[in-house]
């Protein structure tokens, strides 16, 4: 199986695409700002928020699924079906739902080539 | 000193824990979220800005109360444990931590990617449930969740899982979030759109009499109802879901709509961006399988829970209390918790010989939800009659996109099929993938009972494995402390 294609690292704004984010903040985080970026789109985020909210602030799905691409954006959001593994900082593949942002993360919806073949 | 090891802070984990440590047993709290409350009563992070009170309307006492508890019994005691590691009688929270094994009488751990093990005298697990999925055409689309999954969205993040929102199935969950949505949404021009229970109110009716085991929670579902009802959210009963329409490719990939039939037969269609949907919960049973609980059927529910005694104990040394072994809701499973602890004690030969009140009590309020939990199973009814109907395309495994027709091939192969589930998944793979069968396992197993073409058939279940969560793939043993 090929890796699915990897998004060129870009400088845009989340402003400029927010028509994608899927999920709709009805309550404010009024912790620190935390900067990250998602497939390359800076985006920021506050510290308690998780990887999969800040991915779907930004963009309308979390990962691609490995057997026929389609995109996925979780569902269970609790730890339980792993259908939300994104891969941070070039390399580390965790649960979105379950894993707070950090500042400079580099969050990326698709697998680093070296990992794809890994389920 | 004896140690209980506790898996699960959720009410009923905190209620053991809580019970074992006022007898001096020094309790390690396992815990895989980062905060205790469990599904129902969860924290939020600290720093959002969560209107608690219009959130849960009248569960706003019961959250403090379970809360409260927690605190009570973690926090004091965290400066104190790390300068006095041998410290007794209190309790080791131990985040972010997953038990992912049980044998020898020891919990294998995993914590941001260090391994440990932990041996213990008594182990309480209350791991929880998880909603149990009936797949709909559509439903791995991007913006469809579970009903759970919807809730901790916005309980745990602040967020909806989008502007448009239809809640369906067949969950006690449903109006519930439902309607903590609808007290959400208007802030953000956000809404649901409907509420499309697949259960016939004749049904609702039925289960009256169990129902009323709870009088007060029987009210409290009916003040939900009237709630949506008031703010204008359309709810209808007795619909059959035919289909979640959208796309998962391309730029606008995601849900667009709800396909269904409504009580009279007719086609219809709601608009929608996002989609919550659940068949009522299945248990985390898991460890309490791997740490050597037999499982038992339970027809009520068509479903298997970890065999027990009346007071949890299922296995030499291991007790488990709430909707692990026993779908109950969050007071049934406080008081499943006091009792496994008491149970624990017992056996520990630390029991206080009297007869406690509050145990007294526990007993009481367990054996009316249990009867509740019955009406409930008939008013919100798991549609296994939908398998044998079931598109062939449809996808019934969402990690290893396995299709209702690859899993019935398995079943009526000419050259003589499988008959059990656990070799129809290891045949198509389904329920091999990295959920481990959570979301695929109830169904898988109505639709081989359907192909083995006896409606009246217990399902069958998918065996346990370690890990029961999938492990980091560079997890490694802790040091030895030298
Ligand atoms: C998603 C969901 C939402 C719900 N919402 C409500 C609600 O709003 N109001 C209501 O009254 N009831 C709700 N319920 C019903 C629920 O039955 C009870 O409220 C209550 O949470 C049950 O308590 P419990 O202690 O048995 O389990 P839970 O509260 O589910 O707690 C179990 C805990 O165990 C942890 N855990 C599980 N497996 C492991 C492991 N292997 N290692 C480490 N930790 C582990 C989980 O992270 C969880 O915190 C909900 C249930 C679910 C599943
Ligand atoms: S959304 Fe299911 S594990 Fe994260």
């Amino acid at each position: 199986m090929t890796a699915p294609p990897r998004e060129p690292p870009g400088t845009e704004q989340a402003g400029a695409r927010a028509g994608r984010a899927r999920w709709v903040r009805v309550a404010r985080f009024t912790g620190v700002p935390v900067r990250v970026s998602v497939d390359g789109i800076a985006h920021e985020a506050h510290a308690g928020e998780s990887v999969l909210s800040a991915v779907l602030a930004v963009l309308g799905h979390a990962r691609l699924n490995e057997f026929d691409g389609g995109k996925r954006a979780g569902f269970c959001v609790m730890g339980a079906c792993q259908d939300c593994w994104v891969w941070v900082d070039g390399g580390r593949r965790v649960r979105g739902c379950g894993t707070e942002v950090a500042e400079g993360m580099a969050i990326s919806t698709s697998a680093p080539r070296l990992e794809a073949a890994d389920g | 000193m004896a140690r209980a090891v506790i898996v699960g802070a959720g009410p009923a984990g905190i209620t053991a824990a809580a019970t074992l440590a006022a007898r001096g047993v020094d309790v390690v709290l396992i815990e895989e979220g980062r905060r205790g409350g469990g599904q129902g009563y969860r924290a939020a992070p600290p720093g959002l800005d969560l209107p608690m009170r219009r959130l849960l309307g009248g569960d706003l006492a019961a959250w403090r109360r379970i809360q409260a508890r927690f605190v009570a019994l973690t926090m004091p005691m965290k400066g104190l444990h790390e300068r006095f590691p041998g410290f007794a009688g209190q309790v080791e929270f131990r985040p972010g931590t997953l038990a992912w094994n049980i044998a020898d009488s020891v919990v294998h751990t995993e914590c941001a990617g260090t391994l440990d093990e932990i041996a213990y005298d008594a182990l309480v697990l209350a791991t929880g449930a998880t909603d149990r999925i009936m797949p709909v055409p559509g439903w791995t689309l991007p913006g469809v969740y579970t009903l759970g999954g919807a809730q901790t969205a916005l309980k745990d993040q602040g967020c909806l899982i989008g502007r448009q929102v239809v809640f369906c199935g067949a969950s006690p969950l449903l109006y519930l979030a439902a309607l903590q949505y609808a007290r959400m949404a208007g802030a953000a021009g956000a809404r649901v759109v409907g509420v499309l229970d697949t259960t016939p109110f004749a049904e609702k009716r039925r289960a009256l009499p169990d129902l009323l085991a709870a009088p007060g929670l029987l009210l409290k579902g009916l003040g939900l109802l009237a709630a949506l009802k008031v703010r204008g959210v359309p709810v209808r009963h007795g619909v059959r879901l035919s289909a979640f329409t959208g796309t998962d490719q391309g730029e606008g990939a995601g849900v667009d709509g709800v396909l269904y039939q409504d009580a009279a037969g007719r086609t219809q269609r709601i608009e929608c961006d996002a989609v919550a949907f659940g068949f009522g919960l299945r248990p985390e049973s898991q460890l309490a399988e791997l740490a050597g609980a037999a499982l038992r059927y339970d027809p009520t529910f068509r479903q298997w829970f970890p065999a027990q005694d009346a007071d949890g104990r299922c296995a030499p040394k291991v007790y488990v209390a709430g909707d692990n072994c026993r779908i109950g809701g969050a007071r049934a499973a406080e008081a499943a918790g006091l009792i496994a602890a008491h149970a624990a004690l017992a056996d520990l030969g630390l029991a206080n010989g009297g007869t406690d009140t509050q145990l007294v009590a526990a007993r009481r309020t367990l054996a009316a939800m249990e009867r509740f939990q019955r009406g409930l199973a008939r008013a919100f009814a798991w549609p296994h009659h939908w398998a044998a109907g079931m598109a062939d395309e449809t996808i019934v495994c969402r990690c290893e996109n396995v299709t209702v027709g690859a899993v019935r091939g398995a079943v009526l192969d000419a050259r003589g099929g499988e008959r059990e589930l656990n070799r129809v998944k290891a045949a198509v793979r389904c329920g091999m993938g990295r959920c481990q069968g959570r979301f695929c396992g109830n169904a898988a197993a109505e639709i081989v009972a359907a192909a083995l073409g006896d409606a009246q058939a217990e399902p069958g279940r998918l065996r346990a494995q370690p890990p029961v969560k999938p492990l980091p793939v560079t997890a490694a043993p802790k040091e030895p402390v030298t």
